[in-house]
């Protein structure tokens, strides 16, 4: 019995409807922020900053966003990349038409662009569903990586066709540019994911989620016992396209620095987030973060062990990496839709048993 | 048996109440199909009104009319002594009319408990800035409508079923759970259909008292549209038969019971 609910009774409503009812699971929580926030800034390396934990950091903002709108609210989406690029090009345009604006507020307001755009692009699922919903978000995936390199005015008409990130300062620390610290930068990105992964938990946990996963399971129902279904699905699409959009802000200005459209924001970004959210869990905020970090994580373990280890050549190594996340796909999809969120859940389940089975 | 005859209120519940909705002079049609033809009929306030007829005779869609998923190409529909304009269907739920399913449709990926937290979706009005924040109002509603919802948890006996997933139930939970869900919108007008279908004689026995119960200590109205004349009889104050998109009959159990053209239509007497 490692892990145990014995004794542990909600003695109010409140309590109950609490992120973690299971006190042992709150402080795990806790121990995991202050482990995030206090030790890992002062053993960080550039390596481990670049390589995993920004990108782990920026990818979960953008698997939480998608999903919100796929895993809680049923909208399939494979926008993701473009809306990514819709943030990174707005919080662009922001820093450079406002030297003066607070880089918070540049990525805030990327992220409130981000959410009209996606408002915008949801209006079709107002008629059309399932395959093609995803049709329709897709033509928004190539209208934006085609807009932003189409039309010079979103990168300032520079030579490159590129969107470089100016240096920007918070309280004196540079955050953006080549001068930031890779600790700085992880620590910017760390306060985001966690303030938004705490507004996810906030609008799934009340009657917002519940309308959302109501259109999800049971459109007809739902709307039959007094949802709108309008404003369901459009909500779904403005605040998942806000965390989509403060995601590209944040790989734009903080991660990479510096992006070009065609490469950053891809079709592949799309099918990259579908696949964290599919393999994490559809519908669940810790397998948003179990599914980014899963997919990033990965690659770097096997082109480590693969290549670094085993002398593989690095195109067999990448090509084997598809075949993992494809087999993986598949088993998700249809033995366990609920992904490794569930996984956890099952095994944490058996731990409360164990080692007696049939003791409830 | 003339109309008029039929239309009198014939037992003391319901008697003299004022009508809460009038249904009049209905049409509906699918393409060729006429689903419901020329329907009137009323419901009066506090009481159970039985629909009953062969299948096919329209009853669900004329549950699908009152609650605005379908729209009838001819007639009226007065709620509340006014003439209801064509509305969508969440509006009308807002206006306090709930349904359960012929076919169960619960939420399947939610809980027992988020299934009927969502049933007082209608009474629940906070915006998502609220909810994003959470802290102080949107919990605060959040606990409210918790203690509302156990009342009905409580009612229904389902407590130790409150955090299952609810595709995990068997068949009469959910129906009950249902019953639930439509229960925590505190609806004037409630609209069963088939809610005993599928179920053993047990099973039947619990859900009619809770629909008896629902009907004296919230004095909801409610209009159920059941198969088992047992349960009809017992339970409801005026039954209207339906048959093939008509009226045909309307009146007190017994008179139904007794009327030839029920007789006939439930024995298939060819029109
Ligand atoms: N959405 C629809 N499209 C086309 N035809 C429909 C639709 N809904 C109902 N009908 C038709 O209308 C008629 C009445 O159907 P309805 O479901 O109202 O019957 P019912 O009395 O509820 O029957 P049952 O006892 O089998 O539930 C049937 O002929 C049915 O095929
Ligand atoms: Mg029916």
């Amino acid at each position: 019995m490692f892990y145990r609910e014995a004794g542990e009774f909600s003695t109010s409503y409140r309590d109950d409807a609490q992120t973690f009812p299971i006190a042992f699971d709150r402080r795990r929580y806790y121990l995991v922020l202050a482990v995030g926030f206090g030790v890992i800034p002062f053993f960080i390396n550039d390596y481990w900053a670049n390589a995993v934990l920004i990108p782990f950091l920026v990818w979960s903002m953008a698997a939480l966003g998608l999903n919100i709108l796929t895993g809680y609210c049923g909208q399939v989406s494979l926008g993701t990349g473009g809306f990514m690029a819709v943030g990174a090009y707005s919080c662009y345009k922001l820093m450079t038409a406002f030297p003066g604006l607070n880089i918070v507020f540049c990525i805030l307001l990327a992220g409130l662009i981000t959410a009209l755009v996606g408002v915008l692009f949801g209006l079709p699922s107002l008629r059309i569903k399932g395959f093609y919903l995803a049709v329709a978000t897709l033509a928004a995936q190539f209208f934006f990586v085609w807009l932003f390199n189409k039309v010079p005015w979103f990168y300032n008409y520079s030579a490159s066709g590129q969107i470089n990130a100016p240096e920007r300062t918070l309280l004196g620390v540079a955050i953006t540019g080549p001068n930031a610290d890779s600790a700085v930068k992880y620590l910017f990105c760390l306060a985001f994911v966690v303030g938004f992964a705490w507004i996810a938990r906030n609008l799934t946990r009340g009657s917002v989620g519940r309308s959302w996963m109501a259109i999800r399971d049971m459109d007809i129902a739902a709307e039959i016992i007094g949802i709108d279904p309008y404003r369901a699905k459009l909500s779904a699409f403005g605040v998942s396209s806000f965390f989509v959009g403060v995601s590209g802000a944040l790989f734009f200005g903080i991660y990479l620095g510096a992006v070009e459209v065609t490469e950053a924001f891809g079709i592949n970004q799309s099918f990259l987030v579908l696949f964290m959210i599919i393999i994490g869990g559809l519908g669940s905020i810790f397998g948003s973060f179990a599914g980014a970090a899963f997919m990033v994580l990965m690659p770097v373990l096997l082109k480590n062990i693969l290549v670094g280890g085993l002398d593989w050549d690095t195109a067999i190594a990448t090509h084997f990496e598809f075949v993992i996340v494809g087999g993986l796909i598949i088993f998700f999809l249809i033995v366990e839709p609920h992904g490794i969120s569930q996984l956890w859940r099952i095994i944490k389940e058996k731990l409360r048993l164990w080692p007696f089975p049939h003791d409830h | 048996m003339t109309e008029e005859a039929m239309d009198k209120p014939s037992d003391g519940v319901g008697c003299g109440a004022a009508v809460l909705m009038d249904i009049r002079n209905v049409s509906l049609r699918f393409g060729g199909v006429k689903a419901l033809r020329d329907v009137s009929f009323d419901i009066r306030e506090g009481e159970i009104r039985a629909i009953i007829g062969p299948n096919g005779a329209g009853k669900s869609s004329m549950l699908n009319v009152i609650n605005g998923f379908y729209h009838p190409q001819e007639g009226e529909i007065w709620f509340r002594g006014k003439r209801r304009p064509p509305m969508k269907p969440h509006t009308i739920a807002r206006h306090g009319i709930a349904r359960t399913f012929q076919n169960i449709a619960l939420f399947r990926g939610m809980s027992t408990l988020d299934n009927i937290m969502t049933g007082r979706i209608t009474r629940m009005g906070l915006g998502l800035l609220s909810h994003a924040i959470w802290w102080g109002w949107a919990e605060r509603e959040e606990v409210q409508h918790r203690e509302r919802v156990e009342r009905i948890i409580d009612f229904l006996e389902i407590q130790p079923i409150r955090k299952t997933p609810v595709g995990r139930l068997p068949y009469g939970l959910q129906k009950r759970v249902e019953l639930g869900r439509a229960l925590a919108a505190e609806p004037t007008l409630l609209l069963l259909d088939e809610p005993m279908a599928g179920m053993n004689v047990e099973e039947k026995e619990d859900l009619s008292r809770f629909i008896l119960d629902v009907n004296d200590e919230f004095g909801t109205t409610i209009a159920l549209i059941e198969h088992d004349m047992g349960v009809v009889m017992d339970l409801s104050d005026r039954v209207v038969v339906m048959d093939y998109g008509r009226k045909i009959a309307d009146g007190s159990p017994q008179e139904v019971r007794n009327n030839q053209d029920v007789i006939d239509a439930y024995l298939g007497v060819p029109h």
